[in-house]
């Protein structure tokens, strides 16, 4: 049953012997070592899990190995360069966007799928398109504020990394 | 600006950057390291005998399985009572509970020797709810079977009422409610093994609020010594109190089996198992007998509290006496009589849940005042405001509350903020000259309430927990406290206050993991009490090094103590000023680290007697103030949350950004509970026991929110600062339920308010 598949993750071509319905989240996991994607529920309906599959924002654990084959996937692990932050993730942590931060990496990953498409998006299109990330945390207010600010609609309401502001 | 604080400005907190970009590494994701992988064999039955567990079946030769007898003397979870078996011992109480422990090398044998154990159960009649449980309990020769018991009274309850123009009786319930953090329960146990090659103790990381409970509860386990066990905090994905008392149970199992095998043990549930294993939040029911006079002024309350404890003691008695200390609201009456128990039930034991009882108590007395508003013609807003707490007003339990009131600032601000007093009278007005055009109604709802910071009476007292401080070798101060941050930003506001007590930097401070081998014991991370109450000794143990290097100061200088101050990261005197660094390096050269500790301090003069449960429940209470919008579809009944408005009184904010956060993500926790989440339950069974059929609130639920934090200090906190972890829990399901009625005119009494609830009401109310 154990086949090779060949797939391209965060720009590094993979290369993971595995059964062709093993989860891509256990293979992302365990056998590629990238701890960033979560397992909230393993049933698609929370979204920790939540990676870019060919540019789409799908839950990892809802997709089997052998849909991979040849594919491109970006993780929370490949949104930014290593060591890096995306400006998006920066306000993100400013704004109070992320508290326990076990949704925080599906949530930034689905995000980024959203500005890609829609680069200053109103409060409804993030609702409609995050909807399926839950975060039990913070409401969800400050994830919108922290789009808002990010996409030039509202001002922060924290400090500059550096100190106060003037 | 002479004095840059820390305190009160939102910077970016220590773990934020490693949380977006996947790098914070939580229990699942630590290296294995060889360790071996356990697993849990669970009752079906709500009540059953065991009559015999057949391991038999099991061939794989690795794999070792415990059950009651293999856990030796002291087969309990070491909480308060020590009525809850880590192993089921002759017979189960609640379905899933743990009978039999398995362990293998990897996760997928030890799953199918599970598979393989046969229990043999003779099945006994089981009690399943609150309304069974008041029936009386076949395990207790059918009398009511008490978990736990609380009286507050004070006053003339029966002279009140014969003062009372009106009196109304009303009765109010509530279901379960699971936590749903995010990152399910987890923990890896690594046995160490002694000089003779025995057992000798345990090393614990796990998902965990309260590294010092779980700590407890396996020296009591092993009967060993607190050297012999040390318990770490792993990143904890989301706790809401769901991490208070289980994390002892999956510790317990874990080291168990650690202990069997000989190698380290990991056990993380699948969230299905997460939900049917752990705590929820207690089913309630309250009953409210209330004496008003004619203007609305209370006279009389007299309410019972029942809550339903699940199948063992675990945290109930301290539930209880939360909630019936919250019960009769943010209201002053003179006269007041409140009873309460804890019933047992053959479900999973309830236990911690944000809010403690409060959130079941406080939506009872707040339906209660809508009831009281309505029969005398008063808005809601009227009645609040006429029997809200004052400063110098005295609570049930005889406190005179003597500074930091503001229920009748939170309820001002929110009326102001929202035009509540119009809008409710519009759409009461709209309601009558409705058309069936089949437009959503509107409605708008107002909820009033309070939460003490801190344990409950002498808790704090008893407990005297410690928070320390160390200047290191490398001339960081480092902030020691057993104070875990599992989401709610614990880390950063340590930071924050410590800076400003030293008189240093942010980046000078650096907050340890917690760990019980290296912090001590400040105590649980819950009671809304880790700003107010741990906060509180940090700062006294950050003043107390600033003293001592201020004082190391003067004499390399050659000057009196008080000709010299830190601030801002330097030490100033008439001659200039020294950066901290080199002060501390001078100091850690000479002398090496530098350590201060502050013990707990009751404050003079406060007095609780648990006898007569009279005194100072609270050194210090929280104020907040909901008004929630929804629109409510005519024909389906869904209901649609619009917009939130919330005032809260947290005393002086630590971080503005953290605090909002706080409040936004408790309040969102109460909503979900007033109109969406719901555990079924059938023969003693969860029946949403997955996130696909237990339902919380998505994006797409959530309003629009404005967040409004008073500051009114507090002389029992850092720089004024009060509790804020679980006041948002309490009032959004009586405002939205409030809400609901606006719209509607159906009146419900009954949490969640679904849709096929609001139809019941809508039934219950045609036809009378």
């Amino acid at each position: 049953m154990s086949a090779t598949y060949r797939f391209t993750v965060n720009g590094r071509p993979a290369e993971v012997q595995g059964p062709p319905m093993a989860r891509l989240l256990d293979v992302l996991r365990r056998d590629l070592g990238l701890t960033g994607s979560k397992e909230g529920c393993g049933e698609g309906e929370c979204g920790a899990c939540t990676v870019l599959l060919g540019g789409e924002a799908v839950c990892s654990c809802l997709v089997p190995l052998f849909q991979v084959e040849g594919a491109s996937i970006t993780t929370i692990e490949g949104i930014a360069p290593s060591d890096k932050v995306t400006e998006l993730q920066r306000v993100f942590a400013n704004e109070g966007g992320a508290q326990c931060g076990a949704c925080t990496p599906g949530m930034i990953v689905t995000l980024k799928a959203l500005l890609d498409r829609h680069p200053t998006p109103t409060r409804e299109q993030v609702r409609e398109y995050a909807s399926g990330t839950l975060c039990r945390c913070t409401g969800y207010e400050r994830i919108f504020r922290a789009i808002e600010v990010l996409t030039g609609q509202r001002s922060s309401e924290c400090e500059p990394e550096g100190g106060p502001r003037s | 600006m002479d004095h840059l604080n820390a305190v009160g400005r939102s910077v970016l907190r220590p773990d934020g950057l490693a949380k977006v970009t996947g790098r914070a590494l939580y229990l699942d994701d630590l290296p294995e390291n060889g360790c071996w992988h356990g697993t849990t064999v669970r009752s079906p039955h709500p009540s059953a005998l065991i009559v015999s567990i057949d391991a038999s079946g099991v061939s794989d030769p690795d794999v070792k399985v415990l059950v009651a007898k293999d856990v030796g003397p002291r087969n309990s979870v070491h909480l308060i009572h020590d009525d809850w078996p880590v192993l089921a011992d002759g017979r189960v109480n609640h379905v899933g509970e743990p009978v039999a422990l398995v362990v293998a090398p990897a996760l997928a044998r030890a799953q199918a020797a599970a598979k393989a154990i046969k229990v043999a159960y003779e099945a006994q009649s089981p009690v399943l709810d609150l309304e069974a449980a008041l029936k009386g309990d076949p395990r207790t020769g059918g009398r009511l079977n008490v978990l736990a018991k609380c009286d507050v009274g004070r006053g003339d309850v029966e002279a009140g009422f014969a003062a009372a123009d009106v009196i109304l009786e009303g009765e109010y319930s509530t279901g379960h409610q699971e936590h749903v953090y995010i990152e399910p329960h987890g923990v890896i146990a690594s046995p160490t093994i002694g000089n003779d090659g025995t057992f000798a103790g345990v090393d614990v990381v796990g998902s965990l609020q309260c590294p010092y409970y779980v700590h407890k509860a396996l020296t009591y386990l092993f009967d060993l010594g607190d050297e012999a066990i040390r318990v770490r905090q792993s990143v904890t994905g989301g706790g809401f109190g769901g991490k208070e008392d289980y994390p002892d149970m999956i510790a317990a199992h874990a080291s168990l089996l650690a202990r069997a095998c000989g190698k380290p043990v990991k056990i993380v549930y699948e969230r299905q198992e997460d939900i049917i294993a752990t705590t929820k939040r207690h089913p309630s029911l309250v009953r409210h007998r209330t004496g008003v006079k004619r203007d609305g002024t209370l006279v009389a309350m007299d309410v019972e509290v029942l809550l339903d404890g699940g199948a063992y003691i675990t945290l109930s008695p301290v539930v209880l006496s939360r909630s019936v200390l919250h019960a009769a609201g943010a209201y002053s009456c003179p006269n007041v009589r409140i009873h309460g128990r804890v019933l047992a039930t053959n479900t999973p034991p309830n236990g911690a849940f944000r809010g403690f009882g409060a959130p079941q108590s406080l939506f009872a007395v707040e339906r209660q005042m809508d009831e009281v508003a309505r029969t005398l013609g008063l808005d809601p807003f009227e009645v609040r405001i006429r029997n809200a707490y004052r400063e110098g007003d005295v609570t049930p339990t005889g406190q005179v509350l003597k500074e930091s009131v503001s229920a009748v600032a939170v309820l001002e601000r929110a009326k102001t903020a929202t035009r509540f007093t119009e809008r409710f009278a519009e759409n009461e007005a709209a309601r009558g000259a409705r058309k069936d055009d089949g437009k959503p109604l509107r409605g708008i709802g107002l909820s009033v309430f309070w939460h003490g910071s801190g344990f409950t009476g002498n808790g704090e007292r008893r407990m005297m927990s410690k928070g320390a401080v160390r200047l290191r070798a490398d001339l960081k101060i480092e902030v020691l406290a057993s104070s875990t941050d599992f989401g709610q930003g614990t880390e950063g506001i340590f930071r924050q206050i410590v800076a400003d007590a030293c008189g240093v930097g942010l980046d000078d401070v650096v907050v340890h993991t917690p760990d019980t081998a290296a912090v001590p014991d400040s105590g649980p991370t819950v009671a809304s009490r880790t700003v107010m109450v741990v906060g509180g000794l940090l700062s006294r143990a950050g003043a107390k090094l600033a003293e001592m290097l201020r004082t190391f100061a003067a004499q390399q200088a050659g000057m009196a103590p008080a000709s010299v101050v830190l601030r801002n990261g330097f030490f100033e005197t008439e001659r200039g000023r020294t950066p901290f660094a080199d002060v501390a390096k001078r100091y850690v050269t000479l002398h090496g680290p530098l350590d201060a500790t502050a013990t707990f301090e009751p404050t003079p003069g406060s007095t609780f007697d648990e006898a007569t449960y009279q005194g100072d429940a609270y050194a210090a209470y929280g104020w907040g103030a909901d008004v929630v919008e929804v629109e409510v579809d005519p024909d389906t009944f869904v209901t649609k949350l619009t917009r939130l408005t919330t005032v809260s009184d947290v005393g002086h904010v630590v971080h503005p950004v953290m605090c909002a956060g706080q409040v936004e993500g408790g309040t969102l926790q109460a909503l979900g509970w007033g109109y969406l989440e719901e555990m079924k339950m059938k023969d003693g069974r969860f029946l949403n026991d997955r996130m696909q059929t237990y339902l919380i609130p998505t994006m797409a639920d959530t309003p629009d929110m404005e967040t409004i934090l008073l500051e009114n200090p507090t002389a029992h906190g850092p720089f004024g600062a009060k509790g804020v972890g679980e006041l948002p829990m309490d009032g959004g399901a009586p405002a939205l339920l409030q809400a609901i009625e606006n719209a509607t005119g159906y009146s419900l009494s009954r949490l969640p308010a679904t849709p096929e609830r609001i139809f019941e009401a809508s039934r219950r109310q045609k036809s009378s």
